[in-house]
């Protein structure tokens, strides 16, 4: 069971997408694991060949606990194969905080993993009827798949097929008092162990509006890009220069070796996750904005992978237009920086002798004093601010 | 092309994106960013589905014209009447 995040214990086994036999290659996902947060796709770090399951549906482990057997795939350079047994490597390694006590779920309720929700909807069966075989009764893709389908009116000849496809709203309330908990307890141990310094600034966005406007302008709707693209891309590649901004703190700074940029997104009735858009700087504007795109969409319809989950050295936290001025971000460990943006609004400009009003964006950066002290954090928002002021290069 | 109810239209389209707003509780004449909590994803978003279900391409400068439902209503009307299908 890979740890998909710094402040996951356990996580349940919902779906495997392999058998014995399989072949599979690194990246492939494998199985769907049910974290707090939500449910995750668990991606395979090496090619070979599925020997065993050794974690049934629906069964919580511990983080650690090796989920199955992967064989190396023969070849003609070797013997037979070398069974090697796999867990997913875990990424942070920190030791985990005190045990705290799981969210209680509420009598009479019944839990749903969002996966077994929307079978449940495609096969008609009603989860009324379902007894959960998961943690806490909770009720997991197997017992939908074992309940009896409804008749021709039952939930999914009468529900319209958009509810189905967005299991953000169908996430129940203990999913998201469990989510809530999971921030809380993550939040508290990086106010509790990252000693942070906060810097602020604001950025001229004038000629990145102009840039993109007129860009925009150009563009079929589908083809658009938002400021966020621009923004994401100045921190990548600024990260690339300041180094301590980028990397995870375990028993020592160790500097991310690329620029995986965690992206804060919020859900639509609260929450938050923060998976990765991976070699950031390594994408043009428009890729950056593809992946964007991508990852808010499965970030809302709970379908995130494993190594989006982990990967990130730095994360950025943008408002968005209907956010506030500034925020002053909390580092989510064991990561050592977060940039935040506030919404982009005309502020009056004094530059060269003249006064005017340009578009402007607060920067704000939460970084790590371990790591870093204000000097280069400083350093790392003027290199953010430069290259902002010249869009057509990013 | 004449699209008959514009509202229905939104209500179709802002069912995807948030599933859980009710437009019959919304001011009209309020932007949906506020009303309906829209971040500037989701706003491009209902732009492309509009394109893609009317093939009305609303261009960025028009973006707050169509902010609100009244708005929408309106600018959706006027477009669909002076838009040629391709």
């Amino acid at each position: 069971m890979p740890s998909l995040g710094a402040d996951m214990d356990v996580g349940t086994v919902i779906e495997w997408r392999v058998a014995p036999g399989d072949h599979v290659h690194r990246g492939d996902i494998v199985a769907v694991v049910d974290t707090e947060k939500s449910d995750i796709e668990i991606e395979i770090f090496q090619d070979g060949v599925v020997a065993e399951l050794l974690v049934p549906i629906g069964t919580e482990v511990a983080v650690g606990t090796p989920l199955a057997r992967i064989e190396a795939a023969a070849d003609a350079t070797n013997g037979p194969p070398r069974p090697v047994e796999v867990h997913a490597p875990v990424a942070s390694v920190l030791p985990p905080p005190p045990a705290a006590p799981r969210a209680p779920v509420a009598p009479g309720r019944v839990r749903v993993s969002p996966l077994a929700r929307r079978r449940a909807g495609e096969r008609g069966v009603d989860l009324g009827s379902l007894v959960g075989s998961g943690p806490g009764g909770a009720v997991v893709t197997a017992d939908v798949e074992r309940g009896t389908p409804g008749r021709a009116e039952n939930a999914a000849a009468l529900r319209p097929p958009e509810v189905l496809v967005a299991p953000t709203r169908g996430a129940s309330t203990d999913r998201r008092a469990a989510m809530r908990h999971a921030i809380g307890q993550l939040m508290a141990r990086s106010k509790r162990e990252i000693p942070h310094y906060y810097l602020a600034t604001t950025f001229d966005l004038g000629a990145a509006s102009s840039w993109l406007a007129d860009a925009n302008s150009r563009r079929p709707v589908a083809e658009r890009v938002l400021p966020a693209a621009l923004l994401l891309k100045a921190v990548a590649l600024a990260a690339r220069d300041v180094q301590a901004m980028n990397g995870h703190w375990v028993d020592g700074f160790q500097p991310a070796p690329a620029v995986h940029l965690g992206v804060a997104v919020s859900l639509r009735g609260g929450g938050l996750v923060a998976p990765a858009i991976h070699d950031a700087d390594r994408l043009t504007v428009d890729e950056l904005m593809a992946a964007l795109r991508d990852v808010v969409e499965r970030a809302r319809s709970g379908r995130l992978r494993s190594s989006e989950m982990t990967d990130a050295g730095l994360t950025v936290t943008n408002l968005g237009e209907q956010g506030a001025d500034e925020v002053y971000g909390v580092i989510y460990p064991p990561q050592v920086a977060l940039v935040g943006f506030g919404r982009i609004v005309e502020r009056p400009w004094a530059s060269g002798g003249m006064l005017g009003v340009r578009p402007t964006v607060r920067a704000t950066l939460a970084a790590d004093h371990r790591v870093s002290d204000g000097h280069e954090g400083s350093r790392f928002l003027a290199a953010i601010d430069r290259l902002l002021q010249n869009p057509e290069a990013l | 092309m004449t699209i008959t109810d514009p509202h229905d239209l939104l209500a179709r389209l802002l069912r995807r994106i948030a599933p859980e707003v009710d437009l019959a509780e919304i001011d009209p004449d309020v932007p949906l960013q506020d009303a309906a909590d829209l971040d500037s994803m989701d706003f491009l978003n209902l732009v492309n589905a509009l394109h893609d279900e009317t093939g009305i391409d609303v261009p960025e400068r028009d973006y707050p014209a169509i902010s609100s439902i009244s708005g929408f209503t309106e600018y959706v009307v006027a477009a669909a009447g002076s838009h040629t299908p391709p």
